[in-house]
């Protein structure tokens, strides 16, 4: 018997495109974000609303995941700007060569900012590298405020934490305060937003974070060419 | 949810690795899971031996060692196993935010086995 030492990433061919992705969004100055979440805690809702605003430059796209259906492309399309769906027929996550391939006829040298909607599921997106600059988790106060202790795999990795239906709290028992502390716990000095898709609290906090980001992205870029 | 993904990227290295060392044979694979790697290791064991039954890989053994979270200590340079959230130092109690490891979705080796010389005395002339 002889034993090789093997010491490689199980998902090192998806982090191997995943890398050659993060590159090209560097070089072309796109920031690219990844929004993880349950099943129907508004990252449609968010991203509708992103795109409002965003409608105005035309410089950003989505690439949204579900199992079935075009509906949430459906849903994004109407401010203009690149939508595509990947339906992925039971995959319960995206992986890196999805976005790839979703890419082929786009021009990223229009883009400024590209968002990737991933399939709603708190568990297995965290495991897979889409070369995004961020994961971004998304959670809604209808969930319960230890979410992140039963599922830190994607609070643990995800750079902001997007506290979404901000609304309705005064009408569930959601401990905010509570919630991220306990995502604080799991991932200490994780960054927090409270948001409100519907009413539209939290969405210039939303958009400086999305600007700085891609401003810090810009700089890398400019070095790198340097 | 994605362990039946994990265990065919395990496979699909395996057979990567195996192919390097003609005349032999995979026998057994380890592999590293953290406690933050969103791995569930009964079904990784379940999706792998579900894939390797009747495959070119039959009888492959899966041994999975499941790694803590740890954190390093700026203050003191200690490095220790997190329990309960609790971040603290347990030399100079210290709250460190420096995770080291717990995340580890990682292949550490592979045993191969020599195939067996056919003995030039037992071929059928």
């Amino acid at each position: 018997m002889n034993r090789l030492p093997l010491e490689r990433k199980i998902l090192s061919e998806n982090d191997r495109v995943a890398a050659a992705l993060r590159e090209r969004f560097l070089h072309q100055g796109v920031l690219c974000v990844n929004l993880i979440s349950s099943p129907g805690s508004g990252k449609t809702t968010l991203l509708e609303r992103t795109l409002s605003a965003f409608a105005v430059t035309g410089r950003a796209a989505v690439l949204t995941g579900d199992l079935q259906t075009e509906n949430d492309a459906e849903r994004l399309r109407k401010f203009g700007l690149p939508v595509k769906q990947i339906t992925t027929g039971g995959t319960c996550h995206l992986d890196a060569r999805m976005i790839e391939r979703h890419l082929e006829d786009w021009r990223l040298e229009n883009l400024d900012y590209l968002f990737i909607e991933n399939v709603g599921n708190l568990v297995c997106p965290a495991s897979y590298d889409l070369g995004e600059a961020a994961k971004i988790v998304v959670l809604s106060v209808t969930e319960g405020e230890d979410k992140p202790l039963k599922y830190p795999s994607i609070f643990f990795k995800a750079e902001l934490l997007v506290l979404n239906k901000v609304d309705l709290l005064p009408y569930v028992p959601f401990d905010i305060e509570d919630a991220i502390d306990n995502a604080r716990m799991v991932h200490p000095g994780l960054e927090v937003i409270r948001v409100s898709s519907l009413t539209g609290h939290g969405l210039s906090e939303w958009s400086a974070w999305l600007k700085q980001r891609r401003s810090a992205l810009l700089k890398s870029t400019a070095e790198t060419v340097a | 949810m994605h362990e039946m993904g994990i265990a065919n990227s395990i496979l699909e290295a395996v057979r990567a690795e195996s192919a390097r060392y003609p005349g032999s044979r995979p026998v057994k694979v380890g592999v590293r899971l953290g406690e933050l790697a969103a791995i569930d290791p009964d079904s990784l064991r379940f999706c792998f031996e579900a894939l390797v039954a009747g495959s070119d890989l039959d009888g492959l053994v899966l041994e999975i060692e499941e790694t803590r979270r740890k954190h390093h200590c700026r203050e003191c340079g200690t490095d220790f196993v997190v329990t309960q959230f609790n971040f603290e130092c347990p030399q100079c109690h210290a709250l460190s935010r420096d995770c080291i490891a717990g995340d580890e979705l990682e292949l550490s080796y592979v045993e191969v086995e020599e195939d067996e010389p056919v003995a030039l005395g037992t071929q059928n002339s």
